[in-house]
């Protein structure tokens, strides 16, 4: 019998270096605020009675953007043999704040982790047949080999934080 | 081949092998050996091999009406689809569409392909390269070396001396990091002035319209969110019928490619994007009106598509694993072996598609056929075939009005203004059968230096490497005259044709002597029967037709003791790959089934006997003898390096066996002149390790012929084929 997703998620991003918090809609605030280096982006997040501190900047200007230390945003999925997390950009936001601050903080919740690539693209098919036009499959951070040797945060964030939802 | 150009290729060949061979080699390595690791952690590789391929097949095969449906799709987005039929026209599109405005490019072949930077320069626009690597090609003004690692040819100190001369920054940059850093400042600037975003993609799902980008760094997703216009190139072969179908791909290419498990992203666009985009006065704002060209290039495809031999190309995902997988290619990298835009074991397929014969044929010939990529390439295609077939069509090309002065030369219908080198190596069994009857003068005479300079200067074979000596007794006449097997088919086991190999026959007869008396030893009634040459020689010279030919008088030979239950044991490896893969291409489906079904190596079949029970108490024991064992190329394709291993390690040897998994020798290739230091090159891993401490003492042990050849000039101890080892006799 191999583990649940939820278990094999963990352990794939634990091999992956990204940590995980789990967490609550009751403690959300309480435990992302520690994760927060400020100055701070983000995109609003669509779970119920969950939102965003406000320190976090929720309209930046593209200066505000290309500044912030960390950038929070929801993921639609999780993959737990990858450790991904996916994306869906939209006019919100979650593209430009995944990507530009040097920490991604990505906000998920526990019933969307999927356990493998084949239920994930099922479930891709699907939104994006209904319109959902951007999923990226995001793993870790961005990373480069081509000065020379692996750096971490080529043009994309650095380092990734998934806030795991548990009651979601 | 020329002299002077034979000449001129191995001076640039050792040009590359001292300045870019290191950093090749290193990260080459880095992803073959990632692959590896990558794909054993796949619950099921094959199945997802061939899911992948079957999506490959169905998508080329509906082609047109992928390319309809994906129009409606991306029209109803709210795109523009555009079929350019080759490069200029799809340069003239682009140009238009970006009307002189400044282009930020994430990393994408297609685009190299039609080199669209320089007619958007000429328009006026400036265009910057994203991706790390090729922004340091674009700085260097060099083509990249590597499909999937472009930059892969330089160190990081030669980016560092790069930079610092180029862009003089006030502290000099040297780390990675501090490469990186700076990059992504100078490219961030560009891609906020940048109106234009231009991305390749990897798929393209007709069904939905949707890119798949498969990527690390972050610069393709930047180069789409924050222009507004975005223009995507990619070839036809592209289109996947449904997402679903990307499954599979986006399991295997990062695997197969950088032997990452997979890429920091994966990126579904279905554009237009309405992710904000960078508006005036520092705003982000809205980005629902963002314009969107998909641009998908013929260039050659649809004509791919028609033909036999190349339509497997189009399969082709530009992962680099045969590239990676390439001992060649691990050594000289894609700068030597690769044309006008593609390079690795897949480039002479699309250069000779894309770019035509020409331009593969510069760099077709380091192609060996030892069939490494094979079992490395995510969509099993057979690379190696595609390269023979436009060997053989490079070899018609070449066909003069004088031919017929020199037809006579060689007895096969190959014409004659192929290379004189290639018809050498290509006629190699009655080169032998010559050489056997008039041996030992023959070796004498070859031997001597003034006909070494005339070989060398005539047919292009290299004086450094010493020739095989033909026996005058050939292992059929040793045979015949010890009056043929000792043990009878009344009182046998079983009984076997031992395949008399060219080699074997006429050169290597100790190892043919070896074989019969281990075979009987075990039981097992020999006969060696008057059989065609496999048609390996001629085949890894292009030379289809005649390799055709003696497949069907090979069968035409075997096929009676077939009939007669009789198995077909074969000692050379590389003719045990013909009759298990390329005969399926000559022979009618049932024969080749028949004969691959029958046919063993010499050291699986003595696996299969003990362990039906045979006992190996006559064969010779190891009694903890140690031995370094070197397996060949096409052996490990077919998966059969471990009856080997198994076989000696029963008997009581202590065997070592190479990591490396090429010699670099390969058939004739080591002998040609313009390939023999790059052969050596390869060759002298192999070297270091059979050299190192724990293997020095070792008796060495090799199953090619050409493997031993190479160790022969590798090592000063010699070398001996497994069954020699374990020779009742010895």
């Amino acid at each position: 019998m191999s583990a649940g997703p939820l278990a094999t998620f963990e352990s794939s991003l634990d091999e992956l270096g990204v940590d995980l918090a789990q967490t609550t809609s009751d403690q959300f605030e309480s435990t992302l605020v520690p994760l927060l280096n400020a100055p701070a982006v983000g995109a609003q997040l669509p779970f119920e009675n969950v939102s965003l501190p406000d320190t976090v900047e929720t309209d930046p200007t593209v200066q505000e953007l290309e500044k912030a230390e960390t950038g929070v945003t929801a993921a639609g999925y999780g993959i737990a043999d990858y450790g991904s997390v996916v994306i869906q950009g939209g006019p919100e936001g979650k593209e430009p704040v995944s990507l530009y601050a040097d920490k991604h903080v990505a906000v998920i919740a526990a019933s969307d982790v999927l356990p493998d690539m084949d239920t994930t693209f099922d479930r891709l098919a699907e939104d994006i047949r209904n319109d959902t036009g951007q999923a990226i499959i995001a793993t870790g951070p961005s990373a480069t080999a081509d000065m020379g040797a692996l750096v971490k945060g080529a043009h994309g964030p650095m380092d990734v934080t998934v806030v795991l939802l548990g009651d979601r | 081949m020329s002299v002077d150009n034979r000449q001129q290729k191995a001076e640039r060949i050792r040009h590359l092998l001292d300045t870019e061979g290191d950093n090749v080699h290193e990260n080459t390595q880095v992803f073959n050996d990632g692959r590896y690791e990558s794909t054993a952690h796949l619950d099921d590789y094959d199945r997802l091999k061939d899911e992948a391929r079957a999506i490959k097949e169905d998508a080329i095969e509906r082609l047109p009406e992928l390319l309809d449906q994906v129009t409606e799709a991306v029209e109803t987005n709210g795109g523009t689809v555009y079929l350019a039929d080759d490069t200029a026209d799809a340069n003239r599109y682009i140009t238009e569409v970006a009307g002189g405005r400044n282009v930020v490019k994430s990393k994408s072949m297609t685009s190299e392909e039609i080199e669209v930077n320089e007619s958007l320069e000429a328009s006026g626009a400036d265009v910057w390269e994203t991706d790390l690597a090729e922004f340091v090609l674009q700085v260097a003004d060099e083509a990249p070396s590597h499909i999937v690692a472009p930059a892969i040819h330089k160190s990081r100190k030669e980016i560092a001396d790069l930079f610092n001369v180029y862009f003089d920054p006030e502290e000099p940059l040297e780390t990675a990091e501090e490469l990186t850093q700076f990059a992504r400042e100078y490219l961030g600037e560009k891609i906020r002035d940048a109106e234009v975003g231009m991305t390749g993609a990897n798929f393209i799902t007709a069904d939905t319209g949707t890119l798949a980008l498969v990527t690390s760094e972050g610069n393709a997703r930047k180069s789409v969110q924050a222009t507004d216009t975005h223009i995507a190139v990619a070839g036809v072969e592209k289109l996947v019928p449904t997402i679903e179908d990307l499954q599979p791909f986006v399991e295997l290419i990062g695997r197969s490619g950088t032997g990452q498990d997979i890429t920091s992203y994966i990126s579904l666009f279905t554009p237009p994007s309405d992710s904000p985009t960078f508006g005036e006065e520092g705003e982000l704002g809205p980005g629902d009106d963002r314009d969107f060209h998909l641009v998908l290039i013929d260039n050659g495809r649809m004509e791919m598509r028609e033909d036999d031999q190349l339509r497997e190309t189009l399969y082709c995902i530009r992962c680099s694993a045969c590239a990676n997988s390439c001992a060649n290619f691990q050594h000289v990298g894609g700068h030597a072996f690769g044309g006008e835009t593609y390079s690795g074991g897949i480039a002479t397929g699309w250069e000779a598609g894309v770019h035509g014969q020409e331009s593969a044929a510069e760099f077709n010939d380091l192609c060996t056929g030892c069939s490494r990529c094979v079992n490395a390439c995510p969509v099993k295609i057979d690379i190696p075939w595609i390269n023979t077939v436009v060997r053989d069509r490079i070899n018609h090309e070449d066909a003069t009005e004088f031919d017929f002065l020199v037809e006579g030369l060689t007895p096969d219908e190959e014409p004659g203004g192929m290379d004189l080198q290639k018809r050498l190596f290509g006629n190699y069994a009655t080169l032998a059968k010559l050489g056997s009857a008039t041996a030992p003068i023959s070796n004498w005479l070859a031997g001597t230096k003034p006909v070494r300079m005339l070989m060398e200067q005539f047919m292009g074979i290299d004086r450094r490497r010493d020739l095989p000596k033909f026996r005058h007794e050939t292992l059929r006449k040793w045979f015949k005259t010890r009056g043929g097997s000792r043990v009878s088919p009344a009182d046998a086991k079983r009984e076997a044709v031992l395949y008399p190999d060219t080699y074997t026959d006429y050169v290597q007869v100790e190892r043919g002597k070896a074989a019969v008396r281990a075979l009987e030893a075990l039981g097992v009634s020999v006969q060696i029967p008057e059989v065609a040459s496999s048609g390996r020689a001629p085949l890894s010279q292009g030379m289809i037709e005649t390799a055709e030919r003696h497949a069907h008088e090979v069968y035409a030979d075997l096929a009676g003791h077939i009939d007669a239950g009789q198995d077909i044991v074969v000692i050379e490896p590389s003719d045990l790959a013909m009759f298990t893969s390329e005969y399926e291409k000559f022979l009618a489906d049932e024969s080749a089934e028949r004969l691959d079904n029958n046919s063993y190596e010499i050291m699986e079949y003595v696996y299969g006997l003990l362990e039906n029970g045979a006992s190996g108490r006559e064969l010779r024991g190891g009694d903890g003898e140690e031995v370094a064992y070197h397996s060949h190329c096409q052996q490990r394709t077919l998966g059969l390096e471990a009856h080997t291993v198994a076989v000696l390690s029963e008997l009581g040897y202590d065997v070592l066996t190479s990591e490396t998994e090429c010699c670099g020798m390969a058939g004739s290739f080591g002998y040609k002149r313009e390939y023999y230091e790059l052969s050596m090159d390869v060759g002298s891993e192999l070297e270091a390790q059979f050299q190192a401490e724990d293997a020095r003492n070792r008796t060495v042990v090799a199953s090619g012929t050409s493997c031993l050849e190479q160790l022969e000039s590798l090592l000063e101890r010699s070398s001996q084929h497994p069954v020699q080892l374990v020779d009742p006799a010895k």
